[in-house]
Parts: C-alpha cells; structure tokens; sequence
C-alpha cells in the first residue's frame, strides 16, 4: 500500500539548466513555473486548456502549461520563452514580430513565439495556412492574427536566407 | 497582397505619420512584461470569492465557520463585513432622464441577482488554500423567479428584481416623430426586420487582476490594478473607502488587452480593496476564466425591430426602430451600462442623415452578469440595424447597394450635420471611402465572380457596411451626468539634462500603442527621434490628471495635450535660447535637438547645452529668469458631443448550404481617423477590431438557459475567432483632420468593430438570395444558416429563418 504523496520531487532541464523541485502534486506546470521559478513569462489565460497563452515546449512540443502538472515534468526537458530568448533562438521571430507590430497587450506574445517557433523548426518554409493552422490554439484577442502570421512568415524566410548565407 | 503600412527604416525618428515599431513592445514579446499578476509583495495573500450558483435568490445563512479554521486561510467576510468599509454605489447618469437603479454592494447582502454575483470572499496564504477553504462556506439559498427574458421583462406578471424601483425597466428613450406614418403610408416599398445581436463577454486574454496594499502605517493605499482608467479608479477608491485622495495610489501595468471591459467598478476588485485595508496585508485577486465568464460584465444584447421607407428612385425617407436591450440586475457603475442603447438610438440612420426618424429604446434589467461598455458602444448594433435596412431596401427597389449608399450619404458640403437624435457630425468623408473601397475590392469583379459562380450552385456574398465612429467624446458622455470621469486629459513633459524628454499623460497603454503615438507626437514637436521621449504612462502618483483611453479618446484628446505642451516646451527652449544669444526667440527655431538660427540654420545651441545651462549652471542666466523647462499642457473637446468619424467595410463570404458554414474570403476597410500618427499601429487597431466583429458575426454569444445559467461558460463553449478561420484585411484610410483640434486625429480603435457585423451579415445574406433565406441574427452560427435554408425550402414561407 503505497500512501498518498502532498507533494513529489522532480529533476528536469529548465532552459537547459538542471533543477531539482518538491512540487505540489495538484500543481500545474505553469503555476510551477511562474510561481516557483519565477518565470512570469508564461501567462495563464484560462486554465483549462483552450487559450493557449501558458503554451511551453516539453521536450520540444508545444504543450498546455496549465494542462501538464509540474510532477509531470519530471526527468523531461522544459523550454520557456525566457530560455527561448536568452538562447537566440527566436531572435529573428522577436524582431518579426516588433516590426510588424505582430503583438498588441502581449499577453499572448510569447506563447505565439514559442508556438510559432516549433512550427520553424520543423517547417523552415511555411504557407500562410501552416502558420495559420499552427496558432489556431493560441488565442489573440487584439490584433485579428494577420500580422503574426506575417511575422512569422517574416521570420521563416530571414531564417532561410540566414542559412543560405551559411552553406 | 497589399500592406498599407510598411514599417520605416531602424533609424526612422518617428515623426507624425512614420510606420515605426512600438517601442515598449520588445518587453511583452520576450515575456518580461510586467502585469498585474506578475506583480509580488511582501506578506501578500489572495482572494478567491464564492458566487452565487443562482441567477436570483434570497441569501438565507451563510456559515463560514469550517472555511475560517481551513489551512492557510487568513479571514473570511461577507457582503455586511465589506460593506462597513465600502460605500454602495449607483451607476445611474443625472442626464439619462428618468434612469433608475439601486445601491449596489461589493458583495451580495441577503440576496443574489445573477449567477456569478460574488457573495463571500475567502482569503488566504496561497490561493490553492484559499480556493479549497471556499469550497467549506456553506450558504442556506432561497432560489426566487429569474427574470432572463428581454421581451418579458416589463409585463404585469413579471417578476421586479428590485420591487423598490416598481419596474424591470432601467431607461428609456424616446424620439417621436408625427409624421412619421404618413411617410410610411406613401413610400414606394418599405422593409422591415428584427435585429438580434447576442450578449458578448469580452475574453480579455488576461482576466481582471487587482494587488491593493494599504500600509497601515501611513495610510496609504497603493492598487496595481489592470485598468484602462486609473484617475478614475483613483477617485473611485478615495471617494467609496473614504480615504483622502492623497493617500491613494493606482498604478495600472501592463494590461493584458481591455476592450471596455476594465473600465467599470467590480465587486469583487473593490472587496480586494476592503481586505487589505481590514487586514493590513497585501491582497490580490485575479479572475480565473470561469468566473470571468460569470462576473465580467457583458455588453450588446439588443432586439431591434425596425423598418426603413424608400422610394423608387432609391432614396431613405424614414426609419422607424425600436431597441430592447438587456442589461444586468444593475445599472453599471459609473458608466451606467445603457450607453449603448443611447447610441443606437443616435446612429441608426445617422450615416445618411434620415431626419424622419422615430426611436425607442429600452433598457431592462435581467437576472444575468452586469453589463457595460464594450469596444465601439453601439456602433456595430446600430450598423447592423441601418445597412441591414438598406441592403433589403436596395433589393426591394432593384438598386446595386453600393449605389444605393452612395445615393443616400449626407453630401459632403452638407457638413456640419446637426441629426435629429442630437449628435453634430463635424466632417465626413463617405464619399471617397465608398469609392476606394469598391476600387479596392474591384467590386465589379467580384460581382461578375460572384455571378458565374451562382449559375454553379455555389452560394458567395458581398456585404458592404457604412459606418460611423463617435470618438473624442466631450463630457456630455459623463461629466454633464454628474459623473466623475474626466473629459479632458493632460500632458508633462520635461527636459532632461542631456536633451532627451520625459513624457507623462492622463491616457493609458493596453497596446493599441498610445505611449508610441506620445512619444511621436511629442518628437515631430520638438525635432527630436521618439526614442529620445521616454514615455511613462499608468502611474496616477506620476501621470497628470485626466480620463484615460476608452470611447476613441486616446490619441484624439490626450495627443492633442502632448501636442500642446511640446509647443510649449518648445517655446520655453527657444526663450532660453534667445535670452542667452539677445535675440528675438522669432529669430530661431528648432531642428534635430538643438536650436538653430531661423534663417541660416546655423546650429546655436542643443537641447543638451541649454539643459545644462539651466539645471547646472544657472549663474550663467539672465537676471531675474528661470526657465521653465517642465511644463503641462491639457486639452478637452469642447465643440461637439464627439467628434464624428466614418468608414466603410465589405466582406466577401462563401456559404456552405449543406454545412450552413460560411467561409471569409476576404474583407476590405476604408477608414478615416484624420491626422494618421502612426499607420502602423493604426491598421492593426483597424485589423483587430474587424475580428472582433467577425467574432460578433459568426461565433460569439453569451447563451443563457431559463434558470438564468449561463451555459457556455467556457473558453470551449464561448467561440471567438481564432487564426485558422479568419481572412487577410486589406485596410485603407481617407484622411478629414478634425478641426476641433490642432493635431486633427479621430478615433481608429472602433472601427473595425464597428462595421464588421453588418458587412459580415449583409455578405451572407447576399449569397442566400438564390435560396430566398434572409437572416437577421448574429451570429449567423450554421444552425441558424440551416435553419433559415430549410424554412425557404418550404413553398410559401416567409424570408425570415430566425431563431434566436
């Protein structure tokens, strides 16, 4: 008979630093990350799934920060737009998205970017409709999308002119 | 694919009219915004309510004994304990003839009046503590009848939600017209039809969030507070705690997207307010997303029956309307919350100046969330009501409906325009918007598409909708009603000592990028790049008095401050100048932050050299002179009750008849805000609010059963648009300055809401017309699509398929 636990020790990567935690088992990763971690990047929109904006990549897919518990994180690496920034690897979707004016109240900027980035990663050359369809699970409720999509577009092609450059 | 704005170069200084990037924008992209809930204080605790599970009911006991002794939790209070802090509120408007209310509390006392209202707050060391120990509060109910029907409301038998007013009715208003009948009787066709527009809640991304602190100390409250109107909330917290108003301070952060939504006085914030001065600890409160659904107040929510008489030749000769819209169980505080229905009143018609007019309009309360203000009050009812009308009146006569709008606009020489509900519009320009909007879209392109496409059994529309946009508001909106909500906005700016300058307004920023608009305002003034104007803006410890963004006021009133008072500043420099040179300040102006002979352009002295001179070394001044290089500047529109602009949207929709989905194929936009600041941030205000339109159009409704139950109380069931549904917008601008200003912006934040509705609406229309389905409700979900297809394929049935 194993007794019920209050509270779980994890060991995961966050933005690639190694970090050791006794979380709440009811805790969601979200509320780990911003309240433990202190990463107040990742916003909660609505806790239940639908708005996307506490979006974070686990081991590299996007995920739901609200739908995820913190004990599930365990032994998993977690990606924040915090460690997404300060790698330089969505520099050029940050920049799209100043120039474009891709974010009004932010509250959804950076779960869009992380979002978006995935979707670079694996489609380096999108359409509109892909990057369309990508963000369809982060809600925007200021800027009607257009100009994140063409942000993003903005970023994907900077990015394949950036590795013609490099081969 | 056309980009009306393309951004200016890196190095672009911002001048008025430059496309540049907002500069506080990088911050919220890589997540080191700071909002409300960001926000951490020492000995902070958190507040969780529990609401009322009933639309209507008598509270009977409340036993908070088990929650008080749950771990964590700090104190626990009632409607009574609040309400010995907290003075009652009533959000009627003097003005608003014959408008009635009733005192509200902060908390339910005895009995609740919608599901949702808060009844007890339970406070905590965490909020998962204190969300646990709500669970414990047991309350004994009495559930009463719930009046939820709008058309219901004022009958006999009708059950009064608050017995003392004698009626469910909170306003009414009247407009009669004698000779109205007549002119119905004579006219060559009439159409008529009953408009539904739904209830809508606003789904900021970031929910309501408040953190009050008061220090017992020095009796200081300080409330980070995610709100569009911080001089506002600051009287409202001085004037119902009692406190001076130098001991209150609101700060608003970042905030997460308000759209109307954060600019009413909430239960629950101002019992978050009560409980950090009852228990002299930092309290914070945030709405999670269901209970955001039941306690922000909604908006729209309008039946309107009207009918437009036409001539042959294809003029409006009169509309006759009657507007019931559903408001909460009180009136809103201090907003009133039946705005929108006084704006229906005043603009259907209003872009063709129909003088035969009659109107009424009534405001009932309902057993459902509070309602109040939300982006484009009235315009996208009203829109949708007038270019329904003439959509159908244009059929009935045989007309094009472009041509039709175009026959029937106010002319432009006809300005200003005084209309018979009361509003002067001060200058159109529906003319030049029709036809740049039908060059745009290639109008007759799409007609002859749209056409071939017909003979194939494919169902595509075209919608077009004029409208107004009222911006700039005067204080007949508020002040004139007795309310404290300031009409006019102010501006300091500063020199500082190496010549960059330091900007604080009354406005506010939630993203449409009003800091960006001061600091290019002030900039162009002052021959100085945007990024040398820091702009500090939310802090009413710093910011000058003055009424904050809503009602399209922002850039229109408060950047007409900044622009007074940068001509100011510049005046003092130029003085400065002039005074150390012995010439006369005509002799010099100013260019790339410096001081210049007016005729060679010989640079004299940079801003930096005359800041030093006056901070640091002023031996070196002129006996019996000190500059003033800090000045303040403020600003109110005086002429009109607002200052009127206009546009022009159109949709093109595909409809699917065996699914009843419409498909957005492409939507269009030609909208005048006068002096453009910058038409960056301008199109995506004009973008985003088009969505949200769109969202009005097709998905979003508040759904409430016959318990008064909101049922789609969730991000799931609530639908608002999202990226994969939703069209590119091509927007386009004609330019009317205002001359009731010298920087001569309008309003461009309601546009987009504005028009989208009826363009969207009048699209879908267009491509059943083969079908003989005509709809009249939005959102024009597919059920109700199906539904009126199904009832045209029945021989002999009327047009109208709606349900609502």
């Amino acid at each position: 008979m194993i007794e019920p636990q209050e509270t779980f020790d994890i060991a995961c990567t966050l933005n690639g630093v190694e970090v050791r935690a006794t979380v709440p088992v009811r805790q969601h990763l979200a509320d780990f990350l911003r309240e433990s971690m202190e990463l107040k990047g990742t916003h909660v929109g609505c806790e239940h799934g639908v708005c996307g904006a506490c979006t974070v990549l686990l081991d590299g897919e996007p995920v739901r920060g609200c739908l995820v518990l913190a004990v599930q994180a365990d032994a998993r690496r977690i990606e924040t737009i915090e460690g997404a920034v300060s790698s330089g690897r969505v520099a050029a979707l940050v920049h799209a998205f100043e120039q474009r004016n891709a974010a009004q109240c932010g509250f959804c900027s950076p779960a869009m970017i992380l979002t978006a980035a995935e979707l670079l990663a694996r489609v380096p050359s999108p359409t509109r409709m892909e990057v369309r369809e990508q963000i369809s699970g982060n809600y925007c409720r200021c800027t009607g999308y257009e100009a994140i999509v063409d942000a993003v577009m903005s970023a994907a092609s900077r990015q394949a002119r950036a590795n013609e450059q490099d081969s | 694919m056309i980009k009306a704005a393309t951004v200016a170069t890196a190095h672009a200084k911002g001048t008025i009219g430059e496309p540049v990037p907002r500069r506080d924008v990088r911050r919220l992209l890589e997540g080191k915004g700071c909002y409300v809930d960001d926000v951490s204080v020492p000995r902070m605790a958190h507040a969780v309510f529990v609401r009322s599970p009933f639309a209507h009911a008598v509270i009977k006991h409340i036993d908070t004994s088990l929650a008080t002794t749950a771990p964590g939790v700090v104190h626990v209070a009632t409607g009574r304990d609040i309400a010995k802090l907290c003075k009652p509120y009533v959000g009627t408007i003097s003005h608003l003839v014959g408008m009635q209310s009733m005192p509200q509390y902060p908390l339910a006392i005895d009995r609740a009046r919608w599901s949702g209202e808060p009844v007890v707050v339970v406070v905590a060391e965490t909020r998962a503590q204190a969300e646990d120990a709500a669970a414990l509060v047991d309350i004994d109910w009495e559930e009463l009848p719930a009046v939820v029907d709008e058309e219901s409301a004022l009958d006999a038998g009708t059950p009064l939600i608050h017995p003392e007013l004698g009626s469910n009715l909170c306003w009414e208003r009247v407009l009669d017209n004698p000779e109205i009948e007549r002119v119905f009787a004579a006219a060559d066709a009439v159409v008529e039809a009953t408009f539904v527009t739904s209830r809508h809640t606003h789904v900021t991304l970031e929910p309501r969030s408040i953190l009050a602190r008061f220090n017992s100390a020095d009796q200081q409250l300080t409330v980070w507070h995610s709100t569009q109107v911080p001089h506002m909330m600051h009287w409202v917290f001085a004037h119902h705690f009692a406190l001076p108003e130098a001991n209150v301070r609101v700060i608003a952060p970042d905030v997460g997207g308000s759209f109307g939504l954060k600019i009413h006085v909430y239960g629950d914030e101002m019992t978050t307010v009560a409980l950090t001065m009852i228990l002299g600890r930092p309290v914070k409160f945030v709405a999670d997303r269901l209970e955001s659904f039941a306690s922000d107040f909604h908006a729209r929510g309008h039946r309107v029956k009207a009918r437009m008489a036409v001539s042959a030749a294809g003029s409006i000769l009169a509309i006759d309307m009657d507007d019931l819209q559903s408001l909460g169980p009180f009136a809103s505080y201090p907003r009133g919350g039946v705005n929108e229905s006084r704006q229906v009143v005043n603009l259907v018609g209003a872009a063709y100046g129909v003088d035969c007019y009659r109107a009424r309009a009534r405001v009932v309360f309902q057993n459902k969330s509070m309602y109040g203000q939300y982006r484009s009050v009235g315009h996208p009812v009203a829109c949708l009501v007038t270019e329904g009308l003439v959509d159908r009146a244009a059929a009935a006569i045989g007309m094009d409906p472009a041509e039709f709008r175009r026959k029937n606009y106010i002319p432009a020489t006809a300005f200003p325009r005084k209309l018979v509900t009361g509003p002067v519009l001060e200058n159109l320009s529906q003319h030049e918007a029709l036809d740049k909007l039908l060059q745009l879209m290639d109008y007759g392109s799409l007609r002859a598409e749209q056409a071939e496409l017909r003979a194939k059994g494919i169902y595509r529309g075209i919608g077009l909708g004029s409208f107004l946009e009222m911006s700039n508001p005067s204080s007949a909106t508020y002040g004139r009603g007795g309310v404290a909500i300031a009409s006019q906005d102010a501006c300091t700016l500063r020199l500082m000592p190496t010549g960059s300058v330091f900007c604080t307004a009354s406005i506010n920023e939630f993203g449409q990028g009003a800091a960006t608009a001061c600091a290019q305002i002030a900039a162009t003034e002052l021959g100085l790049s945007y990024s040398q104007v820091r702009v500090n803006l939310g802090d009413t410890d710093i910011a000058p008095y003055g009424g904050g963004n809503w009602g399209s006021r922002g850039t229109g009133i408060g950047g007409e401050a900044v622009l007074l008072t940068a001509r100011a500043l510049k005046a003092n420099i130029v003085e400065l100048a002039a005074k150390l040179i012995g010439c006369a300040p005509q002799a010099l102006e100013v260019r790339d932050g410096a001081v210049c002979d007016f005729l060679s352009g010989a640079r004299r002295y940079t801003f930096e050299e005359l800041a030093r001179i006056a901070y640091f070394n002023t031996e070196t001044l002129p006996p019996g002179y000190t500059p003033e290089l800090t000045v303040s500047r403020s600003y109110a529109q005086r002429t009109y009750d607002g200052v009127c602009t206009n546009g022009i949207q159109a949709s093109y929709v595909e409809v699917d008849s065996e699914t009843g989905y419409v498909k957005l194929l492409g939507h269009w936009v030609v909208e005048d805000c006068g002096t453009i600041i910058n038409p960056l941030l301008v199109d995506e205000q004009v973008r985003g609010g088009v969505v949200q339109g769109i969202g009005a159009a097709l998905y979003e409704q508040c759904m409430y059963g016959r318990t008064g139950q909101l049922l789609n109380a969730t991000l799931v069931d609530y639908h608002v648009p999202l990226a994969r549904e939703m069209p590119d917008i091509v927007v386009a601008h004609t330019c009317t300055p205002t001359a009731t200003s010298q920087l001569g912006a309008k309003g461009a934040g309601e546009a987009g809401v504005a028009g989208a509705s009826a363009a969207v609406l009048n699209a879908i229309n267009d491509a059943l017309i083969p079908s003989g389905a005509l709809l009249s409700t939005i959102p024009a979900t597919p059920q109700r699509i199906l539904a009126a297809l199904d009832m045209c394929t029945v021989p002999g049935t009327q047009q109208q398929g709606d349900s609502r």
